[in-house]
């Protein structure tokens, strides 16, 4: 179609902040008007390559403590790029209130359009809209908090010394990931409710109250009973090592707390996005997808600007099979916006096996209503173990293999076949799950009556052991931080078997 | 809806951090400056560089998974030849199938980055244990001189020119007549001599006022017109002022027989790379030109003079002669500051000397600023260190002795020895600047 000039948005590869005014208006007419995305306010921040380095380096966030380790990603990034190994992303997105987009100065008009469709209005709902970042982090707080904790941390700097407080940062920085909360906690009971039971438990007492009973021989308390008292006070088993420190480590001074309480709820912050990376991305693919082919349709982008679009577009989406030499895991962009698109088709023009695996909404003609509800009330996992068609596996050719550590072969378990559907898409939702793919680690006992030991627990699933050096190395900086011997059993989860176990004491000298 | 311009936001957000690591891996990252100057041209040692160091003491430890143990599966995308129960010999060295975990697994054990020019350079200088002046000297960019320039009216207050300010206030004094102190001293006499009288007459009493009048209007006078007034402030100007534009011609000799090791190139070329460091600070066009030699000398590009060995007698005199040839042909002593550094082990024909002697003395030293010897030995095994064995090369030029502080040599069996023989030049260069 010909639309008149008028109509454009840019043309050209040029662009200026009207410019950018003007696609962002365009763009938010068919988020909003015709997708009916639900977004938090957008604040769009231009920044130079340089820039951009930077915010790599301190995790895309504008506002970090310092600490070396972020020179190290910096200087890591910072070759690649020089070199061309690497491109820099074309945009970073803070799920924040407001929603912060940084965008490239380098970028092209086209390109542009491209980063805020996507970052702008597809990240941005799927932040403000899904369940686990509802539930798990706070996007009014989030910038102030990072502020907070760079200040707390400089004023540590100054008062104890940077090399002090570097070495608690390292420590907490190892147990990052086992910093964090995974199921919600039940909320903390209130007063009056303690009150009610305790008074329902003390009538349950009275009205069964026989004299008979105390007649009985007084039996002395069990070693186990002390063992459930004692867990139960300390809140174990615990798999939040960090949260555990801070409360109960027994010479940890306050401010050294303070900074494990920080890195912990920054990792926190960070978890949902490790859960929902593949529909994250999905959603903000399909929805620039969407908006670009709309603004191409009414004219409002240049043939030109929409075949460079979808050269990156299709970049972006790039799948190298298993044995090409490029595989390196499946591309979460792919995968997410593959069922995305699979689901669209599935509402608009099913088949009758797709009617078969998705009776409740096959063929209903509102893929968007099906869409919104899986971007708010899924993650990863969930996602893929209810929307990955048949269709899609075999379009993509998926094969599941099995590889027994006694064997010297693996073995085909499963092709896109008939047989295999369900358990190739059982097994990819599983690999999706940030709980099966991070080791099951758990404080399950302190000795606190003789040498303060604390006992971890590693829960081995399919046998799969810790990497040992490295293992070594984080227990070092738990004993630093607890202070005493720490040990760690690594226990079979089906037959509680213990396969291998460390013990290790803290290097004097390093906080104590 | 808000856009942001944060383009012009401070650079450099990263730098802290930057320096943190440098700092915490600055052994291994000084190691691997050291490694990193024998695949470097001298004149790329002021360029930034990439190293490559171990991640030893600078990874980042998590809980993982092992990428060897346990039962695993994987699913993968573009399946052709497969049917369900085919078994596969397990590809070797790992994960069957290149699973998932490829890639996260222990892959880093180097880590590449990227040394901005100072960082490289302060590495690298460290490792030679320079002094700090030297330092400063050898990575200061700036090539500019302070120069006296006359006086100007605004400036800070340690620049204020005592004696010309008063000058001026002097005469501004004189010029509006401001009335002195002597001169009111002697009024109040009078007037104190008057008020004294104890029967003053009419006429004492006139004089008496008239006085009064005019020493209010002197003082009126002297307070308006200050002592010291802002316009007679002068202050000394200096002006910053380019070093000579000039040019000069490095020109490194060694001797590449075979009994020149690599330890023995290894120092040469750090020797090399000081004086090159060095001479860029003082003139603004540096060339270098390397000969080699064994008993005939030729002129070789940077790569053929410090990693091809040659065989052969050693004849140092055929270097000198090819030398200044050079110079005869493109590098006339009018218009090039000539230096020449020349490494050896020492070994020369016993009667090539004389004739080195006195090419050295009578043709090369006078043409040159500045003549460097450096006598490089394997180091010193344990053992006894007695008085080392004066080389051939070394008996013949300690013949010529300083030649007017031209020409140095010294003997270095290590990396901190080199240091030294430019102290002279460094101290030689406070004379040369004020005179040149």
């Amino acid at each position: 179609m010909n639309a008149p000039a008028s109509t454009l948005l840019y043309s050209g590869s040029d662009w200026n902040f009207d410019t950018l005014q003007r696609i962002y208006e365009a763009c938010e007419n068919i988020a909003i008007g015709e997708l009916d995305l639900n977004v938090y306010p957008n604040r769009i921040e231009v920044i130079t390559s340089e820039q951009m380095l930077d915010a790599y380096a301190s995790t895309g966030m504008p506002i970090f403590y310092k600490h070396w380790s972020f020179g190290k990603q910096f200087l890591a990034n910072d070759l690649l790029y020089r070199k061309g190994l690497r491109g820099l992303a074309y945009e970073l997105v803070i799920n924040s209130d407001p929603c912060i987009s940084y965008v490239m100065e380098e970028n092209s008009a086209t390109m542009q359009t491209l980063v805020i469709a996507h970052a702008a209005f597809g990240h941005n709902h799927f932040f403000k809209n899904n369940y686990v970042f509802r539930q798990w982090t706070d996007a009014e707080g989030i910038l102030d908090y990072l502020e907070f904790a760079r200040h707390y941390i400089a004023r540590c700097e100054e008062r104890h010394g940077q090399a002090e407080v570097e070495r608690v940062l390292d420590s907490a920085h190892a147990l990052m990931q086992q910093g964090i909360h995974r199921y919600p906690r039940a909320a903390p009971l209130n007063l009056n409710a303690e009150r009610r039971r305790e008074e329902e438990r003390r009538a349950h007492e009275e009205s069964t109250y026989n004299t008979l009973w105390r007649t009985l021989p007084n039996k002395k308390p069990a070693q186990r009973e002390s063992r459930d008292m004692r867990q139960k006070s300390l809140g174990l088993p615990q798999e939040n090592v960090l949260y555990f420190l801070e409360k109960s480590a027994p010479r940890l001074r306050g401010w050294q707390r303070e900074i494990l309480r920080i890195v912990r709820l920054i990792a926190q912050y960070f978890y949902p996005q490790r859960q929902t990376k593949v529909m994250n991305e999905g959603c903000a693919v399909w929805v620039h997808y969407r908006i670009l082919k709309r603004l191409h349709e009414t004219g409002q982008i240049t043939e030109g600007a929409y075949l460079e679009f979808l050269h990156s577009h299709s970049n972006v989406l790039y799948q190298p099979t298993y044995d090409s030499g490029h595989y390196s895991g499946h591309n979460p962009y792919a995968l997410g916006f593959g069922i995305m698109e699979d689901i669209e088709r599935i509402c608009r023009d099913p088949s009758d096996e797709d009617r078969r695996w998705f009776a409740d909404f096959a063929g209903c003609g509102d893929p968007l209503d099906v869409l919104k509800d899986a971007w708010a009330n899924y993650r990863d996992e969930s996602f893929i173990a209810q929307f990955l068609s048949p269709h899609l596996i075999r379009k993509w050719r998926l094969f599941k293999l099995d590889d027994r550590e006694k064997d010297d072969e693996v073995q085909v378990a499963a092709i896109h076949d008939e047989q295999g559907y369900q358990e190739i898409r059982r097994t990819l939702a599983r690999h999706h799950d940030v709980a099966s793919i991070d080791p099951d680690i758990q404080i399950v006992d302190v000795d606190f009556d003789s040498d303060r030991k604390l006992m971890l627990e590693h829960n081995v699933r399919d046998r799969v052991l810790l990497q040992r050096e490295e293992a070594r190395q984080v227990l070092q900086h738990l004993a630093d931080l607890w202070g005493y011997q720490v040990i760690l059993t690594e226990v079979d989860a089906t037959d509680r078997k213990t396969l291998n176990s460390y013990a290790i004491d803290p290097r004097p000298g390093i906080f104590y | 809806m808000h856009i942001i311009d944060r383009r012009l936001n401070p650079r450099g957000k990263s730098l802290v951090n930057r320096q943190r690591f440098l700092r915490r891996a600055r052994d291994t990252v000084r190691g691997a400056v050291r490694d990193s100057l024998t695949s470097r041209k001298i004149r790329e040692i002021e360029s930034e560089g990439e190293v490559s160091i171990k991640t030893g003491g600078i990874n980042e430890p998590t809980f993982r998974r092992d990428s060897h143990s346990g039962n695993r599966d994987h699913v993968l995308p573009g399946n052709r030849v497969f049917r369900t129960g085919d078994r596969i010999k397990r590809p070797p060295g790992g994960s069957g199938g290149g699973g998932d975990e490829a890639g996260t697994g222990e892959g880093e054990d180097e880590f590449r980055f990227v040394l901005s020019r100072e960082e490289f350079l302060d590495l690298f200088l460290e490792d030679l244990e320079l002094p700090d002046l030297a330092k400063r000297r050898l990575t200061g960019s700036d090539s500019f001189d302070i120069r006296r320039a006359g006086y100007t009216t605004s400036g800070s207050p340690s620049s204020l020119s005592v004696p010309r300010t008063m000058r001026n206030a002097m005469s501004r004094r004189l010029a509006l007549r401001r009335p002195t102190t002597a001169e009111i001293e002697e009024l109040e006499k009078e007037i104190a001599r008057l008020e004294a009288k104890p029967r003053p007459t009419e006429k004492d009493r006139a004089t008496l006022d008239a006085l009064r009048e005019r020493l209010a209007v002197l003082n009126r006078r002297r307070t308006l017109i200050s002592y010291i007034d802002p316009i007679d402030l002068r202050y000394r100007r200096f002006e910053q002022e380019r070093r000579p534009i000039s040019q000069a011609v490095i020109f490194c000799l060694m001797d590449v027989s075979g009994s020149m090791n690599e330890h023995m190139k290894e120092l040469a070329k750090i020797f090399f790379i000081l004086l090159y460091l060095f001479v860029t600070r003082c003139y603004r066009h540096v060339e270098i030109v390397f000969i080699r030699h064994t008993d005939s000398a030729q002129e070789v590009d940077e790569e053929t003079f410090f990693y091809s060995t040659e065989t052969g007698g050693t004849r140092v005199s055929s270097a000198l002669e090819e030398m200044l040839a050079v110079v005869k042909d493109r590098y006339s002593p009018l218009d090039w500051n000539i230096y020449l550094a020349q490494a050896s082990d020492g070994d020369n024909f016993t009667r090539d000397n004389p004739q080195t002697t006195a090419l050295m003395r009578n043709e090369i030293l006078p043409i040159v600023q500045y003549a460097a010897y450096l006598e490089v030995s394997n180091p010193p095994s344990g053992g006894v260190t007695g008085e080392e064995r004066a080389t051939n090369l070394w008996q013949a030029y300690s013949e010529i002795g300083d030649a007017g502080g031209k020409f140095a040599m010294r003997r270095v069996h290590s990396r901190k020895d080199i240091y030294p023989v430019f102290r002279d030049l460094f101290s030689r260069r406070g004379v040369t600047a004020r005179t040149s």
